[in-house]
């Protein structure tokens, strides 16, 4: 019996939300008294695997099959439903990224194990399994009771800090049994973005809003993630203006992330962009405003013209980063 | 082209969500509900283009109760064809996606389209339930599809950038943002929808995993602690020693 979590990789490194999901998966087996195990799918070398011990993992299942380093969710889902029939497994973890997004209702289906998608808190396992997941795109949350033998939670990216341990996974091999139809998506290409942080793993996060005027006015805004080590980020308005590209609209009908910093500028803060922040740890907002609305759910604010403060403000970090780095 | 849509109903986007009986349930009292949006601004209107360039058919199905036929009758007046309802109370994702593949199974759609997901219970289910249980090919996150044949080139979204992806029908897709531009029904289309076959089944036999034991209202936040434009260092001590952010 065991806690299987499926670490996924990218380029043979495994990703920073597999980590986490791992190290949840961990903490979920020292609830249960079961067994950690990791399943990882396509190329990737032995050091990599062992890696993923210090995140609590003790040992890893690696289907070194290479058409596994492009992903269909149909061929992954049988795959890592192999793994986990094998273990034995109680509850199944993910990470609810894009690709796990996929992966949790085909593999629920498979399994008929009941999914809790995007949970952000440890289950309490008592007499029932219980998780928490953010709900109405965070106007809310709501505790999932989840009544099938296996049980399945894919994990918020940014949830759960994960403290390293100094082990190191035991590899196993793990042969499964796939056909060539079973890939039915064909990976063509890859745009790649920008080289900064990817918005939906993001622990900080920079966001313009209508009162930067203009798609040209975002400098500052990039400037201030960059100094950060932030993403960027955006409201519905400016997207639907194409100032900036869709995947940075951030709301009820965009992304909902949970980053530990937020920075909105020149935001007002409707219900819908609210929605999809709220679950941040911490909240600063710029705006020129003093009634917007923002400024209610904000831990920090500045009054103030963002085209005064934020070139300030982004010399104020140069400073602080080059004295304490 | 045979093509079916995936509806949700759900509370608008203005909505101020509350609980009641002690946070068993959503408070409906004063709730406008509406098309879940990706739903309606992507996946349908993205369907509905193919359709006027290859000719065929869209459909849209929903499991809902008796009420959720005035928000069906919108994807109606936007351009669906005729739409079902599978007569239901949506219980959890899982019920949900079975009761639809339980309907599709024998009808032969080429491509069956889904929101990214819901606002109201955020799970990004409907279209992986869908396609394990039909055993076909998913591509979620769809901000492109175009068809050559019976082969659809898909953009989808992926951390750090943009997949392109080849699969031939029957497939599911799941839609975000981008994929198309949201329609606004004109009067033709509110009166025609008005004639168009709506029809009801009763659903199949299908489990349910999950259930929502209780709700929780966001925590409040403490009031905002607000520094002087002119003092922005105030802002970047606070969050080095106070939050301990940076």
């Amino acid at each position: 019996m065991s806690v299987l979590v499926f670490t996924e990789s990218a380029q043979g490194r495994f990703k920073k939300s597999a980590r986490e999901a791992a190290y949840y998966a961990s903490k979920i087996a020292k609830q249960l008294g079961k067994e950690t195990i990791a399943v990882a799918l396509g190329t990737l070398d032995a050091a990599e695997l062992a890696s993923i011990g210090k995140s609590g993992v003790a040992k890893v299942l690696h289907v070194n099959d290479a058409r596994f380093d492009k992903f269909d969710s149909g061929a992954f889902t049988k795959a890592i439903a192999q793994a986990a029939q094998k273990t034995g497994a109680e509850v199944v973890v993910l990470s609810f990224n894009n690709n796990g997004k996929a992966l949790g209702p085909r593999l629920s289906t498979r399994l008929k194990a009941g999914l809790v998608s995007g949970v952000i808190a440890l289950p309490e396992t008592g007499s029932d399994f219980t998780v928490k997941k953010s709900v109405f795109s965070g106007k809310g949350f709501a505790n999932y009771t989840i009544a099938t033998p296996v049980k399945i939670l894919s994990l918020n990216p940014n949830s759960i800090q994960v403290e390293q341990v100094e082990q190191a996974a035991a590899v196993e091999p793990f042969a499964v049994e796939m056909s060539d139809k079973d890939f039915a998506v064909q990976v063509v290409g890859f745009e790649k973005e920008s080289a900064g942080v990817p918005l939906p793993e993001a622990e900080v996060v920079v966001s313009g809003g209508r009162g930067l005027k203009g798609p040209e006015n975002w400098g500052m805004v990039e400037e201030m993630a960059k100094l950060l080590g932030a993403a960027t980020a955006c409201s519905r308005a400016v997207s639907d203006v194409h100032w900036r590209p869709h995947h940075e609209h951030v709301g009820q009908t965009g992304l909902t992330v949970r980053p530990n910093l937020y920075i909105a500028i020149g935001i007002s803060g409707a219900i819908q962009h609210l929605a999809g922040v709220n679950g941040s740890k911490c909240i600063v907002v710029i705006n020129n405003d003093p009634e917007a609305p923002f400024f209610k759910y904000a831990d920090y604010g500045i009054v103030g013209d963002a085209f005064d403060v934020v070139p300030k403000l982004n010399e104020a970090f140069k400073t602080y980063f080059a004295n304490n780095h | 082209m045979k093509i079916l849509v995936c509806v949700s109903k759900v509370p608008d986007t203005t909505t101020k969500i509350a609980f009641k009986d002690n946070n068993t349930k959503l408070n409906e009292d004063g709730v406008q509900w509406i098309l879940n949006p990706t739903d309606e601004w992507y996946a349908l209107v993205r369907a509905l283009e193919l359709k006027e360039k290859l000719g065929g058919t869209v459909s849209v199905i929903n499991v809902g109760l008796p009420d959720t036929d005035s928000i069906i009758r919108k994807a109606l007046a936007i351009g669906a064809d005729d739409a079902v309802r599978i007569n239901a109370d949506p219980v959890d994702s899982y019920f949900v996606g079975a009761q639809i593949a339980e309907y599709a199974k024998d009808k032969g759609f080429d491509i069956i389209f889904t929101g990214k997901e819901t606002i109201s219970y955020n799970g990004f289910m409907i279209g992986g339930v869908v396609a394990e249980s039909l055993d076909l090919p998913f591509v979620s996150l769809a901000i492109g599809l175009e068809m050559e044949g019976n082969t659809a080139t898909i953009k989808r979204e992926i951390e750090g950038g943009k997949e392109v992806v080849k699969v031939n029908t029957p497939f599911v897709v799941s839609a975000n943002k981008g994929l198309a531009e949201a329609r606004i029904p004109n009067m033709r289309g509110i009166m025609a929808a008005k004639t168009k076959p709506l029809a009801v089944v009763q659903p199949a036999q299908v489990a349910q995993f999950t259930t929502i034991k209780t709700y929780e209202p966001p925590k409040q936040k403490q009031s905002v602690k607000l520094v002087k434009a002119d003092n922005v260092q105030e802002l970047v001590d606070l969050l080095h020693n106070e939050a301990k952010m940076i």
